[in-house]
Parts: C-alpha cells; sequence; structure tokens
C-alpha cells in the first residue's frame, strides 16, 4: 500500500535549539578524516573570517536527519522504517555551520511519488539560526520499498 | 579539467566512529547478523559516510571547507565494508567544468569501490579556489 500523497507539502514543528559545540564539530571531522584546518583550530577557521571552527559540509545531516524521524516515524503517514532506502541527498549552503551557532531545523515533506511500487519520500529541511538566519537547506529522498519489492 | 583522484580507506572501526559522531546507528553498519537478516551481503558503509568521505575530497580540491555551495548525490549502490584490516576502499574522482557564474565551479564526482560506481548524479558547486 503506497503513501498517502496528500501529506505532501506537509511541515512539522520545528526541532529543538541544537548548540553546535566546537568539540562535535572536531569529532565529526575526525570521524570522517577530515584534516582541514578550520575544522579543528578556531585560529585557522577565523583566518577565514568564521567565527569558530567550521563543520565538514555533510555535518548538517546529524540535525536533518534526526528531525525527519518526525516524518518517516509519524504514524498518520505509516512509513515502513525496514522498508527504507536512502536514496538522494542534497545540501544547499548559505554558509558553513560555526561552532557557537545555535541551530533549529524545520522539516516539510516536499513531494511523495509511487513509480514502479515504490514510494519516493523527498523532505526538505531548513536549517537556520534560532535569530532566524538561513544557514544551509537539506533534501533528503527516501525510497520506501514496495510489498513486493 | 580533471582533478587528482582521491582514495579513502574505509574500514569497521571508521563505521562505528561514524556512527557515533553523526547519530546514525542503524545496526546494517556494524552488525553482520542484522545486515545479512535484511539481505545485504554484509555490513554497508552508511550513504552519509560515503558522501562525506565524497566532501572531503571536494573541499581538498576546493582548498578550503567554506568553498563549498551545493552538494548532491544519488546513492546507486552500497559499500559493502569487511571485517578485516584493510576493509575497503572509496576512489573519489572529478572532472571541473565552468559555470554561467564566473565566481563558481561546478565539479561533475565519480566514486567507486572496487571499480564500481557506488553514486550517481554527485555533483557539487564550488567557490573557484
Amino acid at each position: 500500500m503506497g503513501l498517502d500523497q496528500s501529506f505532501a507539502g506537509r511541515s512539522y514543528p520545528p526541532s529543538a535549539p541544537y548548540q553546535v559545540g566546537r568539540e562535535k564539530i572536531r569529532e565529526f571531522a575526525r570521524a570522517i578524516g577530515a584534516t582541514d584546518a578550520a575544522s579543528h583550530d578556531p585560529e585557522a577557521a577565523r583566518a577565514l573570517g568564521h567565527a569558530d571552527v567550521i563543520a565538514p559540509p555533510t555535518f548538517p545531516i546529524a540535525l536533518s536527519m534526526a528531525d525527519s524521524a518526525q516524518i518517516v516515524g509519524d504514524p498518520a503517514l505509516g512509513v515502513d522504517y525496514s522498508r527504507v532506502v536512502h536514496g538522494d541527498q542534497k545540501f544547499v549552503y548559505t554558509r558553513p555551520v560555526v561552532a557557537g551557532d545555535e541551530l533549529v531545523c524545520v522539516s516539510t515533506i516536499e513531494s511523495i511519488n509511487a513509480r514502479v511500487g515504490n514510494d519516493f519520500l523527498t523532505i526538505r529541511s531548513e536549517i537556520g539560526t534560532s535569530a532566524g538566519e538561513p544557514v544551509v537547506k537539506v533534501w533528503t529522498m527516501y525510497v520506501v520499498r514496495g510489498e513486493e519489492g | 579539467m580533471e582533478l587528482p583522484v582521491q582514495r579513502y580507506r574505509v574500514t569497521r572501526a571508521d563505521l562505528v566512529r561514524y556512527a557515533g559522531a553523526s547519530g546514525d546507528f542503524n545496526p546494517i553498519h556494524w552488525s553482520e547478523s542484522t545486515a545479512v537478516k535484511v539481505g545485504l551481503p554484509g555490513v554497508i558503509a552508511h550513504g552519509m559516510f560515503t558522501m562525506a568521505l565524497v566532501g572531503r575530497a571536494v573541499t581538498t580540491w576546493a582548498g578550503r571547507p567554506d568553498a563549498v555551495v551545493e552538494y548532491g548525490v544519488r546513492f546507486t549502490r552500497p559499500v559493502e565494508v569487511p571485517d578485516t584490516e584493510e576493509g575497503t576502499e572509496i576512489e573519489v574522482s572529478a572532472v571541473a567544468k565552468d559555470t554561467d557564474d564566473p565566481a563558481l565551479v561546478r565539479l561533475d564526482l565519480t566514486a567507486t569501490c572496487l571499480g564500481v560506481k557506488v553514486l550517481a548524479q554527485a555533483k557539487a558547486i564550488i567557490k573557484r579556489p
């Protein structure tokens, strides 16, 4: 049974504010092996014009994925998580995430399409500071495999 | 213009470290029995870990981690990571192309594991170094 396409366009409540810590950025950078000085050394980040260390480009997934759990887990939408595969991922940056940011994520179901027995669920997560400054937009497309697949 | 190829080794320990750093604890990325139960050949890397490694290549080529304006991929094949010391390897290559905006460069990205492409439609827009 396919997902209810009338959920497209629905926005979910904003996430709780997320405090971006310097050590979290360093931990994430170490985990992916990123040695860019600006992700480890505040002085190097300041030399590039940032207030503190900056996160690697895919860091915002940690916020957007946690926030989109309320969509994937919405009982009214009824996604079977055991059939979910990560299809596409895209980030469009206004600026990098910087240690010291307080970020809020708002997720919206951008589209739901059914093709050859699978559902394609695209979530747009808009991440900005709690003061309202936009930082990064994150698109995540999940493939929800059909019962036969 | 083709950019110098970047190679990244991926072991089970890397997946565990990435799980902790990213908060994605899906057991198919660390538990062989769970991976096999859902029909995978074995433990696979997080798609987002592969994307992060390709992102490393992008910031290496760009010369600075804040130069990325846009970055997107499609996950087409899982990266199987054997329980060995050497694990597996992801190879990343790119072709740089001009865009309509002279300040921006488009990178058409290719990521392969054991010679097989694991991403499609992978591209980044970066500020011209």
